[in-house]
């Protein structure tokens, strides 16, 4: 028996198997085109459509949104998106496009959503047939994030919405928006309210959306802004000013730790057989680098920095076991915590390495035809700040994790 | 054999983690720790071995301090995970005592196999403290050299860096016989045996250099040849001991430092509030729990899955020496000028935890060996 498959209960046990072979008869055919390293740079129509037909494929097996009621287009399991997680990261299946959606917008239209609004817009966004964006962060709201700025002002059962969202992933290609509006300019945080905004529909009426130009030269990421755009009171999440209330829904699940497991593919990207870890792919790039004409995997300073790398690699996974077992953790929020700083810094560390272990190579970009793995780890060092900075920045994680888990003073 | 979710962690190792915890606290609270072990702060004094004999009567009596002799020798046989939940806690509480060399010595007289072994096992199990004594005067831990020398049935030479040598009864030798390294069984008190003191900068220890003038053996634990592969099979549960005792000593370190960054006003604000004070005891607490979570796995691994453990192993050891250090450095730096004195506790658990660091090779040499077998030797 493997290590995962003990102790599950038989539903579990049998969804297991069940995954494993569907997965087995269905390996989704190689991507047309070159697909990017996340789905958050996602910039054409081909490389979009490939991963939504991946996604919508796993979801008709049953394989997304296995923990979400049937109602609502789930699978109406318990316990069981892990399981599912672990078999397509096991085969190493593309990553799903539909990622705001499922990690953020779903989490919290299930939990603060209308009956009517779950019922219409979770079966659509668990399949990917409608592509999600988060409405959060502004020119003048980073790490501030409730000092948001653009209005939704009351008319009669509708809303008028002005104002401009910045660093917003996928907007170009999103049906819906999961919106961060001030509803009271009286009060900081109590006068926030949470909505859901169909932007595609309004492009060109009241919403324009325009791409930015990341540090990696790629898109991905958009500015959107509103101007008089009219939304039903219906859209509306939770009541009004309890917006902040419903973000932290958001932010929990986007800092992988909320309640419901996001549904997560192996992130398989083209011409890649097999996800192995940071670590096994260092090594291997050690042992074909080489530094100052000598080979990296021969240095004991690479030596020792691949082997910290690899020691905090698996520490990680095996802190995420641990989390799972409530008599070896004294708070139960305190590794659920910090799970997005732990992986978002380990991503750049290792980056950061790849970078030093190739040498003199390391200089070559993607565009280069003698860069190794095609720029691979320039890009992904470049890449890897917006996972440092998004969805609260390492700073504001760890003053999340000194205020809520050690009880210090609160910085804000 | 396959590898638990849950660590192997069953109901009576949790049980025992919990009674281990609430025995520490009541009988050797920090202020309690400190008059015993810290009442002479002179640098020149001489060596101390100050213990409590009657609390190790005591959990000789609770069977803790037998807990990892098999059965066959009269002991419980717990598994790993259990032993390393007890000594998790004794770091918590720093607590000085023969605890981790006796379990240490448990492992490798149980590698041995022999009846001789086993003998010394059974005097383990009834409340015998012991210690070994394999390392040289150039700090070779893996039991790849030795300074002492056996012929004729008697041990010539000195052993160095040995571990509670004061309060032990009974020494594990590592010595050679024509250059083949054996282990053999001497009684503390025996003729022609000179434990000297160490003076070390760790209050919570005793350690000592033994010399050895025609002492004669009392047993041969494992003959001429057969030391390395014993110690090899025992490293892992050394390594992942003296990890545990780091993890537990680093969260009472962590604990204690937040907490008084709660408290300590400056500039009008409990300094807990500054990012200055408050991101180094975050990133403490993400070190604690990665080599927390590689201490279980690496017992887990010690339990069910032999052939991963000495890499388990070396990954536990070398994230908690440099997680020590670490922790070690800010507790006595965020308290700022208390951290400095002598009254304040936070310097026990700090010369602790700098002993544990280097004990059986810190996080460098833990690394290198684990490179070589990951990556394979330097060359290859």
């Amino acid at each position: 028996m493997s290590e995962s498959a003990r102790r599950e209960s038989p539903e579990q046990a049998e969804f297991r198997a069940r995954c494993r072979r569907w997965l087995g008869a269905n390996v989704p055919p190689p991507a047309p085109v070159r697909l990017p390293q996340t789905a958050l740079e996602i910039m054409t129509r081909a490389q979009l459509d490939y991963l939504c037909a991946w996604q919508k494929a796993a979801y008709d097996a049953g394989l997304v949104g296995c923990d979400y009621p049937v109602e609502y287009g789930g699978g109406g399991r318990s316990d069981c998106q892990r399981i599912a997680n672990e078999e397509m990261q096991r085969i190493g299946t593309p990553y799903f496009p539909n990622v705001i959606g499922l990690g953020m917008a779903a989490p919290t239209i299930f939990h603060h959503g209308s009956e009517q609004l779950k019922r219409e817009l979770l079966p659509k966004l668990l399949s990917g047939e409608e592509i999600w964006c988060q409405g959060f962060s502004e020119p003048g709201a980073g790490s501030d994030l409730a000092s948001v700025q653009t209005f939704a002002e009351p008319r009669g059962d509708k809303w008028i919405i002005n104002g401009h969202k910045v660093w917003t992933s996928l907007a170009h290609f999103a049906s819906w928006m999961i919106l961060l509006a001030r509803t009271d300019k009286a009060g900081k945080h109590a006068g926030l309210s949470y909505f859901v905004v169909p932007i595609e529909a309004a492009l060109g009426k009241g919403v324009t959306v325009r791409p930015l130009i990341k540090i990696t030269g790629e898109t991905g990421f958009n500015e959107v802004l509103f101007e008089d755009l009219e939304i039903d009171d219906g859209m509306r999440l939770d009541e009004v000013g309890k917006g902040w209330t419903v973000a932290m829904t958001t932010l929990l699940h986007e800092r992988g730790a909320g309640p419901l497991v996001t549904p997560q593919s192996g992130g398989r990207r083209a011409g890649e057989s097999e996800d192995t870890g940071n670590a096994s792919r260092l090594i291997e790039l050690a042992r074909h680098s080489w530094r100052n004409g000598a080979r990296a995997a021969d240095d004991p300073v690479i030596r020792d920095r691949i082997m910290q790398l690899a020691i905090r690699e698996d520490g990680f996974a095996l802190n995420q076991k641990r989390a799972r077992v409530p008599a070896l953790a004294e708070d139960m929020m305190r590794i659920p915590l910090q799970w997005k700083l732990a992986i978002s810094e380990l991503s750049q560390d290792a980056a950061a390495l790849a970078l030093d272990i190739e040498g003199a190579a390391s200089s070559l970009y993607m565009a280069d035809p003698n860069a190794p793995q095609g720029g691979r780890w320039p890009l992904a060092y470049l890449n890897s700040f917006g996972m440092t900075i998004a969805a609260g920045t390492s700073e504001v994680q760890r003053n999340i994790l000194g205020e809520r888990v050690l009880g210090l003073a609160k910085t804000r | 054999m396959s590898m638990p979710r849950d660590f192997g962690f069953g109901d009576e190792a949790l049980m025992l983690r919990d009674a281990a915890r609430r025995f520490f606290q009541t009988n050797m609270p920090a202020d309690r720790l400190h008059r015993l072990v810290a009442a002479n702060p002179d640098p020149a004094r001489e060596p101390e071995c100050a213990w409590d004999r009657g609390l190790w009567q005591q959990m000789a009596e609770l069977g803790w301090t037998g807990l990892a002799v098999p059965e066959r020798a009269g002991g419980l046989g717990m598994p790993c995970v259990a032993v390393t939940a007890l000594a998790e806690e004794a770091g918590r509480a720093a607590f000085p005592s023969p605890l981790l060399p006796t379990l240490h010595a448990t492992y490798v007289l149980a590698a041995c196999g022999t009846q001789a072994a086993d003998a010394a096992l059974a005097e383990i199990a009834e409340g015998r403290a012991a210690t070994l004594a394999l390392t040289n005067a150039r700090g070779v831990w893996d039991g790849a050299a030795s300074d002492v020398i056996f012929s004729d049935g008697k041990l010539n030479g000195t052993a160095w860096y040995v571990q509670d040598a004061r309060k032990a009864e009974l020494f594990v030798v590592l010595a050679l016989e024509n250059g083949r390294a054996g282990l053999y069984l001497v009684r503390a008190g025996a003729a022609g045996m000179d434990v000297v003191a160490d003076a070390i900068v760790d209050l919570t220890r005793d350690q000592a250099h033994i010399r050895f003038d025609g002492v004669a053996v009392e047993s041969v634990l494992a003959p001429a040849g057969a030391a390395a592969a014993v110690i090899r099979a025992a490293e892992p549960a050394l390594l992942t001991l003296i990890a545990a005792d780091m993890c537990g000593a680093a969260e009472w370190q962590l604990q204690t430092t937040a907490e008084y960054a709660r408290v300590r006003q400056q500039f009008d604000r409990p300094i807990g509030f500054f990012q200055a004070v408050k991101h180094p005891l975050v990133e403490l607490m993400m070190q604690i729990d990665t080599a927390r979570s590689h201490v279980y796995n690496a017992a887990c691994a010690i339990d069910n899955e032999p052939a991963r453990a000495l890499r388990a192993a070396h990954m536990a050891k070398a994230c908690a020496s440099d997680m020590a250090a670490f922790g070690s450095s800010r507790s006595v730096q965020l308290h700022g000028g208390i951290g400095f004195t002598w009254e304040c506790f936070v310097h026990l658990y700090f010369k602790r935890q700098l002993h544990n660091q280097m004990l059986m090779g810190d996080g460098p040499y833990h690394r290198a060996r684990l490179a070589d077998l990951l990556m394979g030797p330097v060359g290859a």
